[in-house]
């Protein structure tokens, strides 16, 4: 249905906006691929909810340390100038407001900025919070990574949020699979889209009314491999 | 002469009783006291809140403790992990109640028991479910909630070594909740691999200093989820 841009190439546009020097957490889905698109001249600090600064990419296989995870409780590894310290201190970063971007995946984001992305709110199973709700609010410029619908067609980006939410008005920017929209006090901003989508398909396939920002640019994103 | 090391599992969890409040360390499986969790579920004690980032696994660690019916109360970021077979209806431990706590709230109602803070206000939570009910107020236009501190009667800790005062290093990611844990109850019980003779941990490297600490425990090969395959 889309032919946007691959979950790749949304990582990679994020990365383009993560600037040298920033210290960054990522949470689950999505945002995982962004550090395979910040170039190696690039230096930027990975922040780890679970006490880590510094954290460089997965172990390998061959060198897993179970003393050393990640907050999605997998063997990780630290950069020389690394540092371990407790969730006191680990939270104090992200709710002192020392982190400067979080990137987090959504179930919906609305008009003002809203986030839901912990619980479905099907009773299905036991609710799990985690750092969400701290991440969501604490940090200086919180990203979301998303799919513009969901499977069934639904637009992720809503006029008001259905689902439980994690955070009011909390979200900066969204980048899906077809654009870059930007949350500002008027509303939602489209910054950039596909340019193999008119602005008024973008519009029918989004939950809440969007106006064009007056520095549009067309979306765009290198073939990247493996898609 | 201070020495707050004891011989064996029994001496570490004396006076324990039913009902009481116990914090315990860990996340994920890092830095999580199993030995000290399995020993006490087999004291079977009855109506224990416990106080944790969650559980990986109802075989282990804070999972094994909830399992064995010591539990009538867990306050938890990430109660269960997706395979653990815990709180789902009609299993033993489906009566459990469960309060959810962001990890950040659940850390900082944790220190400021430690540092005699009764309660703070946060935007953490503000005008979710887990904020519903909650004392608020407006900071700078933005909604606040109230939360309280966590006071408890045990902490279970993990660290990597300790000397005979207490003072404690930890391993790595394995120091998550341990520190402030330590801080916040009136009995910290800690497990360690190694002790060391007084001076053998140079004191700026100290994370926990020893007067958080009341009993040590050595395990030199603690258990852990590799334990399990």
């Amino acid at each position: 249905m889309t032919g946007g841009l691959s979950r790749s190439q949304i990582a990679w546009r994020a990365a383009q906006d993560i600037h040298e020097g920033a210290t960054v957490n990522l949470g689950v889905g999505l945002p995982l691929g962004i550090p395979n698109h910040i170039p190696a001249d690039k230096e930027v600090v990975f922040h780890s909810e679970n006490g880590l600064l510094g954290m460089g990419p997965p172990a390998a296989e061959d060198e897993e340390d179970w003393e050393l995870i990640n907050a999605g409780t997998r063997p990780t590894t630290l950069l020389p100038g690394g540092s371990f310290f407790h969730h006191a201190d680990s939270f104090a970063m992200i709710r002192g407001g020392h982190i400067d971007i979080c990137a987090l995946g959504a179930f919906q984001v609305s008009a003002n900025g809203d986030l839901a992305n912990w619980d479905l709110g099907d009773g299905k199973r036991i609710p799990t919070v985690g750092g969400a709700m701290d991440l969501a609010v604490g940090a200086k410029r919180v990203f979301v990574l998303t799919e513009h619908n969901a499977r069934d067609g639904a637009p992720k980006i809503v006029e008001r949020c259905s689902l439980p939410l994690t955070g009011l008005a909390c979200v900066d920017r969204i980048f899906t699979d077809l654009a870059v929209i930007d949350v500002t006090d008027r509303g939602l901003s489209v910054t950039e889209h596909l340019e193999t989508i008119s602005f008024e398909e973008l519009q029918n396939r989004t939950g809440a009314s969007l106006e064009q920002s007056s520095d549009w640019r067309p979306l765009i994103s290198p073939a990247l491999d493996g898609e | 002469m201070i020495n707050k090391q004891v011989q064996d599992m029994a001496a570490a969890l004396d006076g324990l009783d039913d009902g009481a409040v116990i914090l315990a360390g860990g996340f994920g499986d890092a830095g999580v006291p199993n030995d000290l969790l399995h020993a006490l579920s087999g004291l079977h004690l009855k109506n224990l809140t416990l106080v944790g980032n969650g559980a990986i696994s109802e075989r282990i660690g804070h999972g094994k403790l909830i399992d064995s019916g010591a539990v009538s109360t867990y306050i938890a970021s990430f109660p269960c992990a997706p395979h653990a077979k815990l709180f789902d209806p009609g299993t033993p431990t489906a009566d459990v109640a469960l309060e959810i706590v962001p990890q950040g709230t659940l850390a900082e109602r944790i220190r400021a028991a430690g540092a005699g803070i009764p309660g703070f206000f946060t935007k953490t939570s503000a005008g979710t479910p887990l904020g519903e009910g909650k004392e608020t107020r407006e900071f700078s236009g933005a909604l606040h909630v109230f939360e309280t501190a966590i006071k408890a009667d045990i902490a279970l800790i993990k660290a990597k070594r300790a000397d005979r005062w207490g003072n404690l290093v930890y391993a790595k990611a394995c120091r998550n909740f341990n520190p402030i844990m330590a801080m916040a109850a009136k009995t910290t019980i800690v497990q360690v691999e190694e002790i060391v003779e007084l001076g053998g941990i140079d004191p700026e490297l100290v994370v926990t200093p020893g007067i958080f600490v009341d009993r040590i425990v050595v395990i030199e090969t603690p258990f852990t989820a590799q334990d399990l395959s």
